[in-house]
């Protein structure tokens, strides 16, 4: 613990001279072995590392999976009417089709996105377990991406035309869900498992934003009552548990609203919706105080009024300091989702739930949690690696 | 009037008219929607025959709670029921942000280490636990892992910690006849040795000889210790150890599954935070400072102690502080496990009173209630670790 690398230890070598054996040894003695005391460290973590990564790999050999291969479909679409899945395979498709080009136009992490999910789309579609079906639709998902990869290499002029589609992406998908107005749409009660988790959670991120945006302008403004407004509403949501905000929206909301009805998922999202807007707003707030004085008075000086100066010169400069905050506050959204199941939806883990208190898989818990909270996990992982790529190129806190 | 005598500008572009005219309208927007909704609640409420008010809390609660630090039966009222509930959200709370605390600086220390399998072993642990849902911890730790434990009479042991279905049974302290001396004697002695430590290191500086006050002062505990124990011929607790008798564990403490599971996922997922809060505030501090410290003849260890990590803590505190915020927050989720704390005694309050709003906001005051004091306090240690400025 007392050696904690303060400074780049590594000696100056003229490491093209050495082959490669020589180079094991001394990366090896630099940064395993560089004293007796570091040594002992070094093999009583590669014991317990073993030891771990042994017994994980018992528990994923002997263990039987029935409990998550029965029930993949219950799992990512719940209750889901059977005869309107194509919607939801449609909506893959667009978005593989947005995915594989933004990844030929731009590149980069883009790429890191599509091949996980491509590598996840594939793991289902070469399950035995998955419906044929739903297989050509994986397969037509994966090749899709793959086209449209190309697509963009080679036409680069639709960066603009991308970023728009990626932004009403959410609206397009929502709209084929509930079939234009033309088709009967399918309603949100039979929605479930992981779809119902994307759905709250984007419907949750998009709507924050505008009010959180208001929200953290509205703190910084210079009239008394809407600021005091603003900081109340902000300490008072920051405050409380999210599960507070919850009951809330299923317990006190109804009574509110007299006789306007709402179903479960729309006072969720309104929930969530609420939750992420104070949390924004302070982020946000970082934002805004992070710019200069200077460039307040220099739009003044050009004439520009209040409402410009915000919308012109210091909102762009401000948002862009904050895009990590803001993915990372994403990431809690698209992680608190799962508290839904407290309150008896069956999104993700709530499905988990109801599949677990089937008494068929009794004592099946270890493997139908464990592959939940794989999947939340690839997600979220994906998620931070994406903010930590933006955070360094646009070179936030290394100015 | 008087404003368009005195300036030609027109009333919708007056500088001081317009806000006064937004804020107005503000006012008027958010009243109207308050009154609203108070309307309806107040005709809601008569349609189903209830009255707001806080009489209720003074009645029979009639329902068991398994778990408490208080004496409580099913007869005591609605309120002693909430500060059963409280204080069990106090008990994991303050569990957890010790445990959290020690293994995230542990972690966190341990990403920053120069051997190369330790810090990535330490980044993995990170990434996992941070990127998965605190709920699905709480579950899996609940219902894959502290559930199937073996029956009572096959209870698990390791050592005199025995682990069941129905939860686990620990050695615990007992209070003896002479804990309170031991106590003042304890303080003392922590006293006497730092005034011993100060006063060493002054004439250390001042003379130039080694006076070894870290060792001196230790002495003074360990022999002042020695020589209580002597005196009393008594430890300063009993340890009572668990001990089965055919039915149930006796002595010691039990621990039931729900608050284990509680404790552990918290624990676990507050603790990766911790160690990149820790982590942050260690590359804080600006590399010249190690420099200079090696410079001056510092050891790696003695700078780490002296000049890295007075300078880390002021980067570390406030957002610790939130972190602790957020797992006496997320504690809440207890009730998913079953763990009786405030959020879940008054869930089930509602749910055999029909007082949903009374019910809710005394559990929200009591949750900003929290937040407010311990951002004050920390406010407080902040300020006086802050850096003085010349």
């Amino acid at each position: 613990m007392d050696n904690i690398q303060l400074e780049n230890t590594e000696p100056v070598l003229e490491t093209t001279k050495l082959n490669s054996q020589k180079k094991l040894q001394l990366w090896l003695k630099n940064n395993l072995f560089k004293d007796w005391k570091n040594a002992i460290v070094t093999i009583v973590t590669l014991m317990f590392t073993i030891y771990l990564l042994a017994n994980i790999g018992k528990f994923l050999f002997a263990s039987e999976w029935n409990v998550v291969t029965d029930n993949l479909r219950l799992l990512f679409v719940g209750q889901f009417p059977i005869e309107e899945i194509w919607r939801l395979w449609v909506s893959l498709l667009f978005m593989s089709v947005l995915l594989g080009t933004s990844w030929g136009v731009w590149r980069g992490i883009i790429g890191h996105v599509a091949i996980s999910l491509g590598a996840l789309l594939l793991v289902f579609g070469i399950l035995p377990y998955t419906e044929n079906e739903s297989k050509v639709y994986l397969f037509s998902c994966i090749a899709t991406i793959v086209v449209f990869y190309f697509v963009g290499k080679y036409v680069p002029k639709l960066k603009i035309p991308m970023l728009v589609l990626w932004i009403l992406y959410i609206p397009i998908c929502l709209s084929i869900i509930n079939g234009f107005g033309v088709l009967e749409p399918v309603k949100s009660n039979v929605w479930g498992g992981f779809l119902l988790t994307l759905v709250i959670a984007s419907v949750a991120i998009i709507c924050s934003f505008p009010i959180g945006l208001l929200l953290a302008v509205g703190r910084r403004s210079k009239l008394p009552i809407i600021k005091y407004c603003c900081i109340l509403y902000i300490e008072l949501i920051r405050g409380m548990p999210l599960i507070m905000v919850l009951f809330i929206a299923q317990l006190l909301l109804p009574m509110f609203l007299g006789g306007i009805q709402l179903d479960n998922v729309v006072r969720a999202m309104i929930a969530f919706t609420l939750f992420s807007a104070a949390y924004l707003a302070e982020n946000i707030r970082g934002g805004l105080q992070s710019i200069p004085r200077g460039q307040f008075e220099a739009a003044q000086a050009l004439g520009l009024n209040n409402v410009k100066v915000m919308i012109f010169v210091v909102l762009p400069q401000a948002l862009k300091a904050v895009i990590p905050a803001m993915v990372g506050q994403f990431i809690s959204v698209f992680k608190d989702t799962s508290l839904v199941a407290v309150i008896g939806l069956a999104d993700f883990l709530g499905m988990g739930k109801k599949i677990a208190a089937n008494p068929e898989y009794l004592g099946k818990y270890m493997e139908l949690y464990i592959v939940i909270a794989f999947i939340y996990f690839i997600f979220c992982f994906l998620m931070s690696h994406v903010s930590k790529h933006i955070e360094k190129s646009l070179g936030v806190g290394t100015r | 009037m008087e404003v368009k005598k005195t300036t030609s500008t027109p009333l919708w572009r007056n500088r001081k008219i317009i806000p006064i005219i937004a804020q107005i309208l503000f006012v008027i927007i958010v009243g109207t929607v308050i009154i609203f909704m108070v309307n309806n609640v107040i005709s809601g409420l008569e349609q189903i025959g209830l009255t707001l008010g806080l009489d209720y809390l003074t009645l029979k609660a009639s329902f068991p709670i398994s778990e408490s630090i208080i004496s409580y039966t099913p007869d005591d009222p609605y309120i002693r029921a909430l500060l059963v509930g409280l204080l069990n959200t106090f008990k994991v709370s303050i569990f957890g942000i010790i445990f959290a605390s020690i293994i995230g600086v542990i972690v966190g220390v341990a990403r920053l280490s120069d051997n190369w399998l330790v810090s990535k072993v330490a980044t993995v642990y990170v990434e996992v636990f941070r990127n998965t849902p605190l709920l699905v911890q709480i579950f899996i730790w609940n219902f894959a892992v502290f559930l199937p434990m073996p029956k009572i009479q096959e209870a698990l042991s390791i050592g005199s910690f025995y682990f069941s279905n129905r939860g686990a049974s620990i050695p615990w302290f007992t209070l003896q006849d002479n804990t309170l001396i031991w106590l003042i004697v304890l303080i003392l002695l922590i006293v006497g040795s730092v005034f011993l430590f100060r006063k060493l290191t002054k004439v250390s500086l001042e003379s130039g000889k080694s006076t070894y006050p870290l060792i001196s002062s230790i002495g003074l505990i360990v022999i002042g210790t020695i020589i209580t124990f002597l005196v009393l011929r008594n430890g300063p607790f009993g340890l009572s150890v668990p001990v089965f008798n055919g039915n149930s564990f006796d002595g010691g403490t039990s621990l039931s599954i729900g608050f284990m599971s509680v404790l552990v996922a918290l624990t676990i997922y507050t603790s990766t935070y911790i160690s990149e809060i820790v982590r942050a505030g260690i590359m804080g501090v600006p590399k010249g400072q190690t420099e200079a410290a090696k410079a001056l003849g510092f050891k790696s260890r003695t700078a780490l102690r002296l000049i890295i990590f007075p300078q880390a803590i002021r980067i570390i505190i406030p957002p610790l502080t939130s972190q602790y915020l957020n797992l006496i927050k997320n504690s809440s989720l207890a009730m998913a496990v079953a763990y009786q704390d405030i959020v879940g005694i008054g869930n089930t309050i509602i749910n055999q009173t029909g007082h949903t709003l009374e019910t809710l906001l005394i559990v929200i005051s009591v949750y900003l209630l929290f937040s407010l004091t311990t951002s004050l306090l920390m406010n407080l240690f902040n300020k006086k670790f802050q850096l003085v400025e010349r």
